[in-house]
């Protein structure tokens, strides 16, 4: 979807700050939102992809973990946890929908470890190999999608195979997991910007092999 | 079907109304702490949100607590700093972990990412982002500063990187490469920055403790050792 959330390439935005001894957490309910949301037994794309649906002038107006606040209630809702009567009353008047895992303290203790059982999908050919000049598909699909408009119609380097790996755009909607070649995609800043940009720098994206085509 | 929009003020709506049925809290401490602040429309939110989600069986306490203690004090720049000391000492472990990130951090006990370290050098400069949201290294890193999530540096990053450095206090001579990394996939970015000048025969230990969160997410540079303040 072309939201507000697809900001790379935009100007206007203001200057970049640093906040002195900035704190992990600025008040005690950002502590509380990020723990409800991390404990939510739901994939990432799923997430982000609700807050990729916050109206821009509200996105922009509102400060992160408000972002959070606002989509852990459609969140919560659409993956049958919560009813909307609970949310209106506060009260518990459903059963727990069981399919879903609640996590423990003990798996929460493991969560930067080495993964031991790390998924893991059949193996399928690679339809580029590195230093295949590709173009990332002109396209504008209206639900989730990590292809950034800046990128979409320009040309590229694959700069290295990363893994097969779950497409987001279909696990946001349910689609099953649709596994792929994720490469790295590198574009000069010219392609990307014009002839004013550094003849030097270049971008670097992960795009799935959906989003490539053959130059 | 609901729209977004209605489920927005529903959340309103149900955080009123689970604070009707609660005491409010400030009010009860009003006369004993005259200081303290009426909870922002968030805090009771979440509030009723969480004592919600744990009646319910959703959510367990212990678990959140957990999850808080987890990104607030286990995890941390401290944690980067630890793998590159161990790779500015140890080419072997810098050539595996250029190579296989998340290989080479599990020989240290670190993982949890899908991990990609790019190196710095006096002719590359590499600077991370993430346009389409907030993606960051949380396991080697902690949760990412305020700027690193703010729109003005997720916009420009990629088309201005040169100028989004210099305002954060680094400024890139023209002959040198900048390379910016937009996480868009389940790949996480780590900036190996140069081992600073004056470092020669000093421990692991010592020289992780050179090592900044800014100078692995590539807007700044280290310092060498006991040259004053300036950053």
């Amino acid at each position: 979807m072309n939201g507000i959330h697809d900001m790379g390439g935009m100007q206007d935005m203001g200057p970049v700050r640093r906040e002195p001894n900035e704190p992990v957490f600025h008040a005690s309910w950002e502590r509380r939102m990020f723990a409800l949301f991390n404990s939510l037994d739901l994939p990432w794309p799923i997430m982000r992809h609700q807050i990729d649906l916050i109206p821009p002038a509200d996105y922009l107006s509102i400060s992160y973990y408000e972002r959070w606040l606002s989509a852990i209630v459609p969140l919560t809702i659409n993956a049958g946890m919560l009813t909307p009567s609970e949310i209106e009353t506060g009260k518990v008047i459903a059963g727990r929908n069981e399919k879903y895992h609640v996590v423990t303290a003990a798996e929460v203790a493991t969560w930067s470890s080495p993964d031991p059982n790390p998924a893991t999908f059949p193996n399928m050919a690679a339809a580029f190999r590195v230093g295949q000049r590709v173009r990332a598909r002109n396209v504008n699909p209206v639900g989730h999608t990590r292809l950034p408009r800046y990128a979409r119609g320009k040309t590229g380097t694959i700069h290295r195979d990363h893994a097969i790996a779950a497409f987001h755009d279909a696990v946001a909607h349910g689609l099953g997991k649709q596994a792929q070649h994720v490469y790295s995609v590198r574009f000069t800043a010219r392609e990307l910007w014009g002839a004013t940009a550094s003849p030097r720098d270049c971008v670097y994206l992960d795009l799935w092999e959906a989003y490539l085509e053959a130059v | 079907m609901t729209t977004r929009r209605d489920l927005l003020s529903t959340a309103l709506t149900a955080a009123g109304a689970a604070l009707v049925s609660t005491p409010a809290p400030a009010e009860e401490h009003s006369h004993d702490h005259e200081h303290q602040a009426v909870p922002s429309d968030p805090a009771l939110r979440v509030k009723a949100l969480e004592t919600l989600m744990v009646a319910k069986g959703l959510a367990d306490p212990a678990a959140l607590d957990a999850i808080i203690d987890h990104y607030e004090r286990k995890v941390g720049p401290h944690v980067g700093a630890r793998i590159v000391a161990r790779a500015w000492v140890d080419p072997e472990f810098k050539r595996r972990l250029l190579a296989d990130g998340n290989a080479a951090i599990a020989e240290l006990g670190y993982g949890g990412t899908h991990l990609v370290v790019v190196e710095n050098s006096p002719s590359v400069q590499n600077l991370v982002v993430c346009t389409l949201c907030s993606c960051y290294p949380w396991d080697l890193l902690g949760l990412p500063p305020l700027w690193y999530k703010s729109a003005a540096y997720r916009s420009r990053a990629v088309i201005d990187p040169r100028g989004v450095l210099k305002e954060l206090g680094l400024s890139i001579e023209d002959d040198v490469e900048v390379r910016v990394w937009d996480s868009t996939a389940d790949q996480r970015y780590l900036v190996l920055p140069e081992r600073p000048p004056g470092t020669d025969g000093m421990g692991e230990a010592d020289l992780a403790a050179l090592v900044t969160r800014d100078a692995m997410v590539g807007v700044a540079k280290l310092s060498p050792p006991r040259k004053g303040a300036h950053a």
